[in-house]
């Protein structure tokens, strides 16, 4: 386990920089991440990753498949938005558990 | 004395090589095999690898429009499928169709998309699916009939330029 230290606070991250702790979550953590994974967040990836985080609260795993019918974004724009794997990039930045889905 | 060793051993200096592209074969027409290949190339592109996909012989099956969402799985000559079941039950009309049908209703399940809508997610992620030249005029298929996303028809010498570049492999299935 490591720390990231964000605008003062400290959050607790594991070996792979995915937040431990998903309540330790805030705005200004998804921009730091962000960086680190040269993304420059806008609202439309904001968007992405409120109806990421309300899934992960709800219990449902995420998939490609559940992001592109989700009606907030389609396949070819989430992979725009995150280039370079997004789901598991999205899913670190908007501080949920790395995905275990296959598809 | 004590040795110190200035270097460390080569193999700890080695570095990794990562796999950064996927070209993935296909040349089975059956529902497992078929669903292996489209899950490898996906799951290279969640990686944020490239994947290309190329079908050829039986495979084609998979990129035509009206068998793609119709694939069986081996109920005969599959000593895997159900090990208890006497070969001969295997090969009753209609058997095939049914234990295809119960395996398609499992993947659903766990959220595997059909065949067509697979090929579909894999084009929206960036992927490219080609078709093989000689088995699309073995089997007198042109363009139209297979599904949309199918980049185009091309012979085996422009497969091997799919695969090009450092860090690039073959899967074949």
């Amino acid at each position: 386990m490591s720390q990231l230290t964000i605008a003062g606070n400290t959050v607790d991250v594991n070996e792979e920089g995915y937040l431990i702790d998903t309540t330790q979550w805030t705005e200004d953590v998804a921009q730091q991440i962000a960086q680190e994974e040269n993304i420059q967040l806008t609202d439309r990836h904001f968007e992405v990753l409120n109806y990421l985080r309300a899934k992960h609260n709800e219990g449902v795993p995420i998939s490609i498949r559940k992001v592109g019918k989700s009606g907030v974004v389609d396949i070819k724009e989430f992979y725009k938005l995150f280039p370079g794997g997004p789901l598991k990039k999205s899913s670190r930045i908007a501080g949920i558990p790395k995905p275990v889905s296959c598809v | 004395m004590e040795t110190v060793l200035e270097n460390k051993p080569v193999v700890d200096q080695q570095e990794k090589k990562p796999v950064k592209k996927v070209l993935v074969i296909c040349a089975r027409g059956t529902l497992e095999d078929v669903y292996a290949a489209l899950i490898m190339a996906n799951g290279a592109l969640m990686e944020g690898m490239e994947a290309k996909m190329f079908f050829t012989f039986f495979g084609l099956d998979a990129i035509t429009k009206v068998k793609s969402d119709h694939l069986h799985t081996a109920t005969v000559g599959n000593p895997a499928f159900m090990r208890n079941l006497p070969t001969m039950i295997g090969g009753l009309p209609g058997f095939e169709a049914l234990a295809s049908t119960m395996m398609k209703k499992e993947m659903d399940k766990l959220d595997i998309p059909e065949v067509s809508e697979f090929l579909e997610i894999i084009d929206a992620s960036g992927g490219e699916i080609y078709a093989c030249k000689l088995a699309a005029d073995m089997f007198h298929l042109n363009k139209e009939d297979l599904i949309d996303e199918v980049k185009d028809i091309i012979t085996v010498g422009d497969m091997y330029a799919l695969a090009e570049g450092e860090g690039s492999q073959i899967i074949f299935v």
